[in-house]
């Protein structure tokens, strides 16, 4: 049976137009909305200033055992380009590849959190202005939303997610490879071992949050009685989804904390401090 | 008691203006209070809608200092009061008089809405739901359809263009419970994504930040839906999973066949 014939009432035409109230002003609002959308910006900006500068530095990335450590800074793993410093279990994947290994792996990150929902209502109201804020008219004359190029790509989200695990799992490998201490006396917990577990730990938390993640665990089924599991998976990511902006935010921060304090390390501003 | 000025909108689709009314609130009064008295003692012409004064029937919507409020349910001391306190009607919807607006859209919107079609009942002539099915859709059942959602919406509040192919977050959760209802059998993602405007809204939350009965219109109906559509219509894997597990339940293009709608009409002014 053809799905819509025969049960849908008669359509009636839409008004469209007429004289709205009210005057014809920006906003009525009078708290301050500039703020939030301001703070976002500063500190998306200052977040892709640090890290294109950490990417383009193709040095610093590796604590190796020279220093009796393995760190490795989340930007540059997994390491797979022909620049590799020895020892940072460097693939050589892609061996034609000469500049910094970072700008390959960071596409992936990069792609998961553009297209991340969260991210895409911080960037659309604090750089895009549509809104800014709330009861706050559009930055913009025409307004075609996700309908068009480019913005339709952002439905490949998932395909992102799918890969912001595989790194995650990348991640946690090296996390685990912090708690050797080659040549000094096999395994044990430094600073950076804490700094590198805590790192993969939040990025897990923020991929399971993600909507995405939500949708392919069980939020697909309609019938949640006839899929226990997949309702089960789904209960455990509600909860999370409902924080994923803030997971989103401190993930973002520690990933960058993390190359920091790696790259102390590594150019020998700092020593990295065994805890047992 | 306290002395505040309250600047209330006057005026039909003609024109109108702000008008300031001087006045004194008691402890606990809420807007709607202070506005019935100065329609009592001063603008006995001053027209705006209410029913229950409990927040639970949606008429009472009006824009106060700029965002949507239910004025029945919107305190007097939660809003300052050395500047007068501004209403003015929802933007999005054209004006009748003062606070007044024809929500008309609203209905149309959910008129074209393809209703509840329920699968064959089971061997004993019924239907059972259990209860963690039930569940998920009954958050949206909370909605009262102040329809301060869809004023607050930029793509329509400042696009009145996209009026034509946007159904809005209050139908977006109709929708999203009617997509994830067991026993429905209509697919509506087609129709979401081709006419219905889903990939209009660009999940800046605003609908979810006024609803008075704290919906989580993005998380738990927009995004699900954006992300059913991408099933429908964007995945090559999901796509071809259906085809290898012949799970689709009808063509998707089948239920959007419903191209007659009348072409939209112009307001007469
Ligand atoms: S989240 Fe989408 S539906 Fe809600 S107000 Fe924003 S654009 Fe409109
Ligand atoms: S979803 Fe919330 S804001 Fe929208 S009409 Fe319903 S109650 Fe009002
Ligand atoms: S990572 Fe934010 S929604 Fe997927
Ligand atoms: S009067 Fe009913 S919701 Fe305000």
């Amino acid at each position: 049976m053809s799905t819509q014939e025969g049960i849908r009432p008669a359509p009636v035409p839409l008004v469209l137009g007429g004289a709205r109230g009210g005057p014809r002003v920006r906003t009525l609002r009078r708290d301050s909305w500039k703020r939030s959308p301001l703070i976002t910006q500063g500190y998306l900006l200052l977040f892709v200033v640090y890290a294109t500068w950490a990417a383009f530095q193709n040095s610093n990335y590796y604590v190796g055992a020279s220093s009796h450590r393995d760190l490795i800074s989340p930007f540059y793993s997994p390491c797979i380009g022909a620049s590799c410093v020895p020892g940072s279990h460097g693939s050589f994947l892609l061996h034609w590849w000469t500049y910094s290994p970072a700008l390959v792996i960071l596409i992936i990150p990069l792609g998961f959190r553009v297209t991340c929902y969260y991210y895409r209502k911080a960037y659309y109201r604090s750089f895009w202005h549509s809104p800014q804020a709330c009861g706050v008219a559009d930055g913009h004359k025409k307004y075609t939303g996700e309908t068009r190029f480019p913005l339709i790509i952002q439905n490949i989200h998932r395909y992102f997610f799918v890969l912001g695990v595989l790194l995650n799992i990348m991640l946690t490998i090296d996390a685990v490879m912090a708690f050797r201490m080659p040549g000094a006396g096999g395994i044990g917990v430094s600073v950076g071992t804490i700094v590198l577990c805590a790192n993969a730990v939040l990025l897990w938390f923020y991929s399971v949050s993600c909507h995405a993640c939500r949708h392919l665990c069980g939020g697909h089924v309609n019938e949640f009685s006839k899929h226990p599991v997949r309702h089960g998976l789904w209960k455990i990511i509600t909860p999370l989804n409902a924080k994923h902006m803030q997971l989103a935010w401190v993930s973002l921060s520690f990933v960058a904390l993390t190359d920091l304090y790696v790259r102390l390390v590594a150019s020998g501003i700092i020593t990295d401090p065994k805890i047992f | 008691m306290a002395d505040v000025v309250m600047r209330i909108w006057r005026g039909d689709s003609e024109g109108g203006e702000f008008q300031d009314f001087p006045t004194q609130v008691s402890e606990g009064e809420v807007v709607l209070d202070v506005v019935h008295r100065i329609q009592a003692e001063d603008a006995p012409d001053l027209a705006c809608r209410w029913n229950c004064k409990a927040g639970k029937c949606g008429s009472c919507s009006a824009e106060i200092n700029g965002l949507p409020h239910l004025m029945c349910m919107t305190r007097m001391d939660t809003l300052p009061t050395e500047e007068p306190v501004v209403i003015a009607p929802m933007k999005t919807f054209p004006i009748i008089r003062d606070l007044v607006t024809d929500v008309s859209f609203n209905y149309e919107m959910a008129r074209r809405l393809p209703p509840f079609a329920p699968k064959d009942p089971g061997p004993d002539g019924t239907y059972r739901m259990q209860q963690i099915d039930v569940e998920r859709g009954q958050e949206f059942r909370k909605c009262i359809e102040c329809f301060m959602c869809q004023d607050i919406c930029h793509v329509i509040r400042d696009h009145e263009e996209n009026k034509e192919h946007y159904a809005g977050p209050r139908l977006f959760i109709r929708y999203m419970e009617l997509e994830s209802h067991p026993l429905d059998t209509n697919d509506r993602r087609e129709l979401l994504r081709e006419e219905m405007g889903l990939g209009y809204c660009n999940i800046t939350k605003c609908c979810t930040e006024v609803c008075p009965e704290h919906i989580k219109i993005t998380d738990n109906a927009i995004i699900p839906l954006k992300e059913r559509v991408v099933d429908a219509s964007y995945d090559p894997v999901a796509w071809l999973g259906r085809k290898i597990l012949r799970r689709t339940k009808k063509t998707a293009t089948e239920a959007a066949n419903h191209r007659t709608d009348p072409k939209p009409v112009k307001a007469s002014q």
